[in-house]
């Protein structure tokens, strides 16, 4: 049989010689072993000051893009809602009322805008749903907390800032790569809409 | 007679203070030690390289809520720790931390008794020893902790056996029983494990066994009996039992430096430095020296081996050790005999 690593050893019921019964040469061994990772690069990332970089794919918290103007992408249609394996979002939309060009894109909105951080997977369906490139998943870990209330995030922990230095930066997520699989009508998953 | 009753009790204070101190940053050494083992870095928050950590722990133990259990023997559940503590600090006495400082034409021995039945008397006082835990875990009246002090207690009757007998085949070679003795003895590198090397081994092993450090500690084993002979302790009391055990880890290392590698002796120094007071400090550096190392060994072993099965452990110590150390003290006596040092 083909083993699956190059670790394993063949089991065998024979006596074992003085010398292996004494285990002394086993014990030397295996401290020789352990001292060997005491000279070793450590594993360990002082977290606060260092870092751990993260890998551009990685599924964290999510953001509600606004667009080149500041106005929210998000157009209330629920598709994430829908797409969602965990029915972590809920939403409410509303009606834009004349004036509020600048604060939303399209005539419907979300009011409302929740995602259950609990429930939620980070699987990514609700940024593959999305037809208007309002939410992404980003970098960002969502903080822990005692209380279970706290992890129903609503617009105001979601939406991204208006301000330059307040925006989000979802470039890795929505490469050309991605953009042409969302317009890719021959698949499934883009058919459905 | 009064100047020497104030040097001894200014030198008790003295090792009273260093063994403290060393067992201390032990528990420091051990989970540094532990983890770059593991490929891991340890403490290190507490102040530079986390060199505060003990004293972080010592606070945190002091500040814990002290629970004595209802049904336990109040007194006795008190007792316990305190001669744990007690018993490990009271070995420290008769170590010889060195040879005889001259000050002003007066010689002062660093050793604090050096009582000509030395190694009986460390003997004796390390298995009063286990009285501390015995107690300890009697009094808590809880199964778990019962159990292990039975097992605390068959585990030192058992290797307390196997080390009287290496030490016997010790005493056969040296010829007495007074440790500042034997010490002065291996001057010029004839370090008693050149001719006790078998006898070093069993020592070493049931130095192991006698301080409860991995792969024997049965007395306190998470996975089967919570938490071993200290279940019910909180508090400083637990912090005395875990104490005791650094400092029984520190005074066993003294021990294993002073009988088998030579004590403050280290070969060819006399040769380079020849003022006598010097040589004495210097002594006591290399015998700390070797103390640390076999604290090092103590925690290195820890972090290598798991921990033996209970008749493993019987095994070991009835049927491998002390037949070994009769047949130590057989093979020394022969040759003895045969180069002619008895008739
Ligand atoms: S990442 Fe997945 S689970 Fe989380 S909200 Fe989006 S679709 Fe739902
Ligand atoms: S799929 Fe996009 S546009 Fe539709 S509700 Fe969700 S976030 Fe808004």
């Amino acid at each position: 049989m083909q083993s699956l690593t190059n670790r394993s050893k063949q089991v065998s019921n024979k006596e074992m010689t003085l010398i292996e019964r004494a285990y002394l040469p086993a014990i030397l061994n295996g401290m020789l072993i352990t001292i060997k990772h005491f000279f070793r690069k450590k594993a360990t990332i002082k977290y606060p000051e260092v870092k751990r970089e993260f890998a551009p794919v990685y599924r964290g918290m999510h953001v509600l893009k606004r667009d080149e103007n500041g106005a929210e992408r998000c157009t209330a249609c629920g598709l994430c809602a829908v797409a969602c394996p965990a029915e972590a979002i809920t939403m409410t939309s509303a009606e834009r009322k004349p004036g509020e060009e600048k604060l939303f894109r399209e005539e419907k909105y979300a009011s409302v805008y929740e995602i259950n951080m609990l429930r939620c997977i980070f699987c990514g369906d609700c940024e593959d749903a999305c037809p208007k490139e309002a939410i992404f998943l980003t970098d960002r870990i969502v903080p822990s907390d005692s209380l279970r209330e706290k992890f129903v995030y609503g617009k105001d922990l979601l939406v991204e800032g208006v301000e330059e230095n307040k925006r989000v930066d979802i470039s890795k997520r929505q490469t050309k790569e991605v953009l042409e699989f969302k317009n890719n009508k021959e698949l499934q998953h883009n058919r459905l809409k | 007679m009064m100047s020497l009753i104030i040097y001894k009790s200014i030198l008790v204070l003295i090792v009273f203070g260093i063994t403290l101190f060393i067992a201390m940053y032990s528990t420091y050494a051990e989970r540094k030690i532990a983890a770059f083992l593991q490929d891991r870095l340890g403490p290190n928050r507490a102040g530079p390289f986390g060199i505060l950590q003990p004293v972080a722990d010592g606070l945190k133990m002091f500040m814990k809520e002290e629970i004595i259990p209802g049904v336990s023997n109040k007194f006795l559940f008190i007792l316990g720790p305190s001669l744990s503590m007690l018993t490990c600090l009271m070995t420290g006495t008769v170590i010889p931390w060195g040879s005889s400082l001259h000050i002003g034409g007066g010689e002062y021995s660093l050793q604090v008794a050096d009582v000509n039945i030395g190694i009986l008397y460390l003997l004796g006082v390390t298995s009063v020893g286990v009285y501390g835990i015995m107690i300890g875990g009697w009094a808590s009246n809880n199964k778990f902790a019962l159990l292990g002090a039975l097992r605390a207690s068959s585990q030192m009757i058992s290797y307390e056996l196997g080390m009287g007998l290496a030490i016997i085949a010790l005493v056969m070679t040296t010829g007495t029983l007074s440790i500042g003795e034997i010490a002065a003895q291996q001057h010029g590198g004839h370090w008693n494990i050149i001719y006790q090397p078998l006898g070093f081994l069993i020592f070493i092993i049931c130095a192991f066994a006698e301080t409860n450090r991995a792969p024997f500690d049965l007395p306190e084993c998470e996975t089967e009996l919570v938490g071993g002979y200290h279940t019910e302790y909180s508090s400083m009391k637990l912090g005395f039992y875990l104490f005791a055990e650094y400092i029984n880890m520190f005074i066993s290392s003294a021990i294993i430096a002073t009988l088998y590698f030579g004590g403050f002796n280290m070969p060819f120094i006399g040769r380079f430095i020849h003022e006598p007071n010097t040589l004495v400090l210097l002594g006591t550096f290399f015998l700390f020296s070797k103390i640390f190392f076999f604290i090092f060994l103590f925690m290195w072993v820890r972090w290598t081996l798991p921990r033996f099965r209970y008749d493993q452990l019987m095994n070991l110590g009835w049927k491998g050790l002390i037949p070994l150390a009769i047949l130590n003290i057989a093979i020394t006596g022969i040759v003895m005999w045969l180069t002619g040092k008895i008739n």
